[in-house]
């Protein structure tokens, strides 16, 4: 049984429907992620050609190749590019300004030679070349798995322990490049927590959280200082812009005026109730 | 999609055998195969919330749901319809094409994963014999990894389309945590390869007749088991959304049936993890082992039974981790993932490598050498570990001997007294007499405290 006959009684009508639709929606892709204007919509379009381009190696017989590609580049690569430019900023777009004079038309003529190499390539390529699928070859080995492994370690071992070896390389270089020499050893949380408490001991800076304005006062308004356990005002409490344009309500005074407002029965407090009538 | 339909002569190892199982299913069974696993994986879903509110509850001592239904078994089916009614809120900062597609990107990998999840052996459908099971290929654990990866996509890209800090800070977290993890995750299964001799899943379920994976390779297991929850995002790695720190994480901004779908896919993909370590590690639908004696526990529909109860006891301990144990802090999560979950499964495949080459080299049985072996890595990091946090109970004992005199502000800390010491009554300034004032304004202190 030849290589060509096999794929004439395995490529049916559902083969060639995966082909167009997948072949459409990576081209959709590699399009969409030249177009879009923010990184994350260009990453995300990258990622769903290279889906495609998965399913397309797994419809050829090659599906060890089709889950390598989805978990390596769409699931670690396109997922460093997307923890990358979350870490740029969520509005940051590319500038599109010209850096190098020309840049726009020498790409323009670089890309149209490439694409006539590639489609002189791939033209010429095709001639005596009936079957793009895997079948013969995985046939050989008893699988495709099989046969990449044959492959992998015995005629190409040193170029793929080379590869790796480069890899690993580069990521050290990477962190050697960027490691920063530390002159003090980098403090423990708990070497901070301490240090927080033995400010408070010294200056009474509150160690935890500050209080909400309002907590433990006379008034939860947002301009009132809130009032520590121990009975101090916390100005702190009160948010910048009302301190900066002195709108804090002085604690005591307040409280003095509301005590002899009400002694002269100028306001009534009265006390609110809610729908069952029980008093809050 | 594979090269086993009958139309291809290509050998198959005799490990493989079960993937001619696959392939021959006629449309409408393929399309009741699909059918049923939605409805099933719903049902588990709605089922794993139920039981996990009770159980959650049961540990903090309170009834849980006991309302909707018998036994409060419809209140998640309720929650649902509650959602579903809720108002759609789109963040103004938000960008919307990704902040919708966030979801579905979630929750639809969720449900992919299960095509190649074997449920149980060959049975007979409508007088056609097909195996329990969507569909099989030589890959396909490589295939629910792959799967998985782009579930991540969903949660990320929640966190930066809502255009907000919390949800952006979540995404964050759990794009580094699904990289981290899943290299973690990945190795623990080479060992299962090795001694499959195979990726596809009904074939691994096949090699275990005899003795389950678990056992055979425990270390991988073990490092499965702790990888797959940082995998879930469920505590005490539940990082991207932990609610202390980051509000609601990468859902915060999200509402209605959106919110639902994340809440859907994490716990399918709770599900789809204990069934995939069912599947690898604990003989998947096979009997365990009394049960195995009876020689109909590994035929027709039974075989179910044996892998739901699995699964519900992986999703048990779940529940019970989240209700025991405190959130990791996020280097701690980082550095448990790189600097010993990842070491030692190098090393554990280095170990297994060497047996199975060994073994195979001088005709060997290599079962008992991995065991021994397995088990003692096992042990050896054990005793590491546990001697580590000895020793720093031990330092911190030295450190810290217990004055005979108490000190309510020793070095600026407000502390209480230790075991031994005297606890000193508290000096308190004397408040103005409450008693006196009559006048409504005048409220005391205690007063306003309840008050407000």
């Amino acid at each position: 049984m030849t290589a060509s006959s096999v794929l004439a009684a395995t490529s049916n009508s559902g083969a060639e429907i995966v082909f167009w639709v997948c072949a459409t929606l990576a081209v959709i892709g590699a399009v969409g992620m030249i177009l879009s204007k923010k990184p994350v919509h260009s990453a995300l379009f990258v990622a769903l050609t290279m889906i495609n381009l998965a399913i397309l190696y797994v419809a050829l017989s090659a599906p060890f190749l089709g889950m390598v590609q989805i978990i390596v580049y769409t699931g670690a690569v396109m997922m460093l590019f997307v923890f990358v430019m979350m870490i740029v900023g969520v509005d940051a777009s590319d500038s599109l300004i010209e850096t190098i004079k020309g840049q726009r038309w020498a790409a323009i003529v670089l890309v149209l030679g490439f694409a006539a190499m590639l489609i002189g390539a791939i033209v010429n390529g095709l001639q005596g070349v009936p079957d793009p699928s895997l079948v013969a070859a995985n046939a050989e080995y008893g699988g495709n798995l099989q046969g990449i492994a044959k492959i992998i370690f015995t005629d190409y071992v040193i170029a793929f322990e080379v590869t790796s070896a480069l890899l690993i390389v580069a990521a050290l270089g990477a962190m050697l490049l960027t490691h920063r020499e530390r002159h003090t050893p980098k403090a423990t949380q708990e070497e901070r927590s301490k240090a927080r408490f033995l400010r408070y001991a010294a200056t009474s800076e509150l160690p935890g959280n500050l209080p909400p304005a309002g907590t433990y006062a006379r008034h939860n308004a947002i301009d009132t200082p809130a009032l520590a356990p121990d009975g101090s005002t916390v100005p702190a409490s009160v948010p910048g812009p009302l301190r900066e344009r002195g709108n804090v309500r002085p604690v005591d005074v307040a409280a003095e005026v509301e005590v002899e407002e009400i002694s002269e029965g100028k306001t009534v407090v009265a006390p609110i109730n809610d729908e069952d009538g029980e008093q809050r | 999609m594979n090269e086993l339909t009958p139309t291809t002569p290509s050998p198959i190892a005799a490990t493989e055998e079960t993937l001619l199982w696959f392939g021959h299913d006629p449309l409408w069974l393929v399309i009741l195969k699909v059918v049923g696993i939605f409805v099933i994986l719903v049902l588990v879903v709605l089922f794993t919330i139920w039981l996990e509110r009770r159980v959650v509850g049961r540990m903090q001592q309170r009834i849980g749901p006991n309302r909707t239904g018998p036994f409060g078994l419809l209140q998640s089916l309720m929650d649902g319809f509650k959602l579903a009614f809720k108002e759609e809120i789109f963040p103004t900062a938000a960008d919307k094409a990704v902040y919708i597609i966030a979801p579905i990107l979630s929750v639809v990998p969720a449900y992919m994963a299960w095509a190649v999840i074997p449920f149980g052996p060959e049975v007979s459908i409508f007088g056609q014999a097909t195996p329990l099971q969507l569909t099989d290929f030589p890959v396909a654990v490589l295939y629910i990894l792959a799967i998985a990866s782009i579930g991540i996509y969903g949660i990320v890209l929640a966190g930066w389309a809502s255009g907000s800090t919390y949800p952006l800070l979540g995404g964050l977290r759990s794009s580094a945590q699904m990289i981290s993890y899943e290299i973690a995750m990945g190795l623990s299964f080479v060992a299962v390869f090795l001694f499959a001799g195979t990726m596809s899943t009904s074939s691994i379920v096949n090699g275990q007749v005899d003795l389950w994976f678990g056992l055979l390779v425990l270390p991988s297991f073990l490092i499965y088991a702790t990888a797959m929850i940082g995998e879930t995002n469920r505590a005490p790695f539940d990082l991207p959304e932990a609610e202390s720190e980051l509000v609601g994480g990468f859902h915060t901004e999200y509402s209605t049936m959106k919110f639902a779908l994340f809440f859907l896919a994490e716990y399918i993909n709770m599900v789809t993890v204990s069934a995939v370590a069912v599947t690898l590690f604990l003989g998947g639908w096979r009997a365990p082992f009394p049960i195995s004696m009876w020689s109909g526990a590994n035929e027709g529909w039974f075989p179910m039974i044996w892998f739901f109860l699995k699964i519900f006891i992986f999703i048990f301990v779940f529940i019970w981790l989240r209700g025991t144990l405190p959130r990791f802090r996020y280097d701690q999560f980082m550095r448990f993932g790189w600097k010993v979950l990842i070491p030692i499964s190098v090393l554990w495949i280095l170990i297994i490598a060497i047996i199975r080459g060994v073994s195979d080299e001088y005709g060997l049985t290599a079962t008992p050498l991995a065991i021994t072996a397995g088990f003692i890595l096992t042990v050896a990091v054990l005793w590491i570990l546990g001697r580590n946090v000895k020793r720093r109970r031990v330092k911190n004992l030295a450190e810290n001997t217990i004055p005979e005199k108490f000190k309510p502000n020793s070095g600026g800390f407000p502390v209480p007294p230790l075991p031994g010491q005297e606890y000193r009554p508290a000096r308190r300034t004397v408040v103005a007499d409450v008693g006196a004032a009559t006048d409504a304004g005048t409220t005391s202190v205690s007063e306003e405290v309840r008050g407000g």
